[in-house]
């Protein structure tokens, strides 16, 4: 990206119809670590690479509970993610303390998009700068949503995003037609094959592999060590996600930044409303656009 | 609060005439008793919700569970201690976001003092005692007074019956008030802890008339809760 005179704050236009600080937010999405969420019938899952390092201990978290039927993975800045999920938790826990009932995940995350969009309109404001995969499980369901600093809500069948997450995207794309009919294990063994794909080969022993779950009869909860080295041994068993002339550890192709043509760049050509690379593995209705 | 200023002139005492009195508090009758062991605590709470003269319920439980280790028991105002109780949780679950692990039994009894003296001047009409496991694995029992003055104890009794059951404890667990030599004074049993808490509640139910219908005993160790119940009298 280039720097220009229509990119100092939220609040002012480029000719071409863009608001740079947003689409520069957005770059913060794709610096994070992959994460991945999928659903099927009765459980949506979500699986995460962490950053796990000697130094610190495993505060840093990308997987995050929100309430017994709502938990959501973050790609970006861990200090909005963190914000934005109290938010959340005071939600829910409002609703549950006044109605007694669970809070129906599509209005919560609606009311999200609404919070977040005020951040782009805002000259005292700035954009969040994380990507969420909210995951829960109510009377309508499972679901999955995608949240993104632009305020777009997307309702999602499976979605994956951060650095290097094309590759997952395009393994969900292949399966994403047999969720429907996969029980639990199997779901998880999908999301663990989809984010395999992101592990770029230098940091493959930094990077561990975090589950969460949540659907019928099943609070979110995320996975003990334990119980993720059980799904990840039966995943390493399988073969690799890809086609085996197809190395999943190479990064050629599969880099986010490969795509020149998209994103804020000097070309000045607009991209779509809704940024392309995201939609590629979501179907089903968008929401709060 | 109650009445308007001007009833109390001679002119407006005019006779028939009705004041419609407001009073915030209602007792809803109900008793709790808690022992506290080396590794278990015992709580019991009879069932039964009045209003003066009136049943409201014969089955309504005034236990409630805030973690796998911890008890609260509530008699006195019904809407307060829904109230309460449903405040607490909601603290107790934003404490389990942020730090990741349930409250402990003392953290929760210094949060329901704190909760309960912020409304020093408006006060929760509840007569409340915790009973759960500690940090080390025993048994506690902390008691509060309406504006949140906590006491740890071994044992307690609490609400309508209060009065009647607290002697009886002292006297069967705390061995007081008899000339009992030390050999005798055998340690407290789980199982006698709760046929003590039964046998105060069968007194209890014959004298208290707002104590009666059965009672549900919560029996907290390490390994979880376990509940019996006891029919009571029902008159």
């Amino acid at each position: 990206m280039f720097r220009n005179q229509y990119d100092n704050d939220t609040t002012t236009w480029s000719p071409q119809g863009r608001l740079f600080q947003v689409e520069y937010a957005m770059e913060a999405v794709k610096q994070g670590a992959a994460t991945v969420g999928l659903k099927g019938t009765d459980y949506a899952v979500l699986a995460a690479l962490c950053r796990t390092s000697k130094d610190t201990n495993t505060l840093q978290r990308k997987i995050m509970p929100v309430d017994d039927h709502v938990g959501m993975s973050i790609a970006g800045l861990t200090a909005d993610a963190r914000v934005v999920c109290q938010y959340m938790r005071t939600e829910c826990m409002a609703y549950r303390h006044s109605y007694n009932a669970e809070f129906p995940v599509r209005r919560l995350v609606s009311n999200l998009g609404n919070k977040l969009q005020t951040t782009t309109q805002r000259y005292d404001r700035r954009p969040y700068g994380v990507g969420l995969l909210v995951a829960g499980y109510d009377e309508q369901g499972p679901h999955i949503y995608q949240v993104m600093p632009t305020a777009n809500v997307l309702n999602c069948k499976a979605m994956a995003i951060g650095s290097r997450s094309q590759s997952a995207r395009t393994y969900l794309e292949r399966n994403m037609e047999s969720f429907e009919d996969c029980d639990m294990d199997e779901l998880i063994c999908h999301a663990i094959q989809a984010i395999r794909g992101s592990l770029g080969s230098d940091d493959v022993e930094n990077l561990t592999i975090n589950v969460a779950i949540v659907g019928k009869d099943v609070p979110f909860k995320m996975f003990t060590e334990a119980e993720n080295q059980k799904y990840v041994k039966l995943v390493k068993a399988m073969d690799p996600p890809l086609e085996a002339d197809h190395d999943p550890l190479s990064e050629e192709g599969m880099s986010d930044d490969d795509m020149t043509d998209h994103g804020p760049s000097s070309s000045g050509v607009p991209p779509n409303d809704t940024s392309d690379m995201e939609t590629t593995a979501s179907t089903g209705g968008s929401d709060a656009h | 609060m109650s009445r308007l200023g001007f009833e109390q002139f001679p002119d407006y005492q005019v006779p028939g005439m009705k004041h419609p009195d407001f009073s915030p508090y209602e007792s809803n009758g109900g008793s709790i008793v808690a022992i506290a062991g080396d590794d278990f605590a015992v709580i019991a709470a009879d069932t039964r919700l009045s209003s003066g003269y009136n049943i409201h319920s014969r089955t309504q439980s005034k236990l409630f569970k805030l973690s796998p280790q911890t008890v609260l028991g509530s008699a006195g105002c019904w809407a307060d201690t829904l109230s309460l109780t449903g405040s607490i949780k909601v603290r107790m679950q934003s404490y389990e976001h942020t730090h990741l692990r349930t409250m402990t039994t003392e953290a929760v009894a210094q949060m329901l003092s704190i909760a309960m003296y912020n409304r020093r001047f408006f006060p929760y009409y509840v007569s409340n005692i915790l009973a759960g496991i500690d940090n080390e694995g025993k048994g506690v029992v902390y008691s509060y007074d309406p504006i949140g003055h906590c006491e740890k104890a071994t044992y307690r009794a609490g609400g309508t019956a209060g009065t009647l059951l607290q002697p009886v404890l002292d006297n069967q667990i705390g061995h007081k008030n008899m000339n009992l030599e030390d050999a005798d004074k055998i340690k407290l049993t789980k199982e006698r802890a709760v046929s003590v808490a039964s046998d105060t509640f069968i007194s209890a139910a014959e004298r208290d008339i707002y104590t009666g219908d059965s009672v549900l005993i919560n029996i907290i160790t390490k390994d979880g809760i376990e509940v019996r119940t006891l029919t009571l009298r029902q008159d």
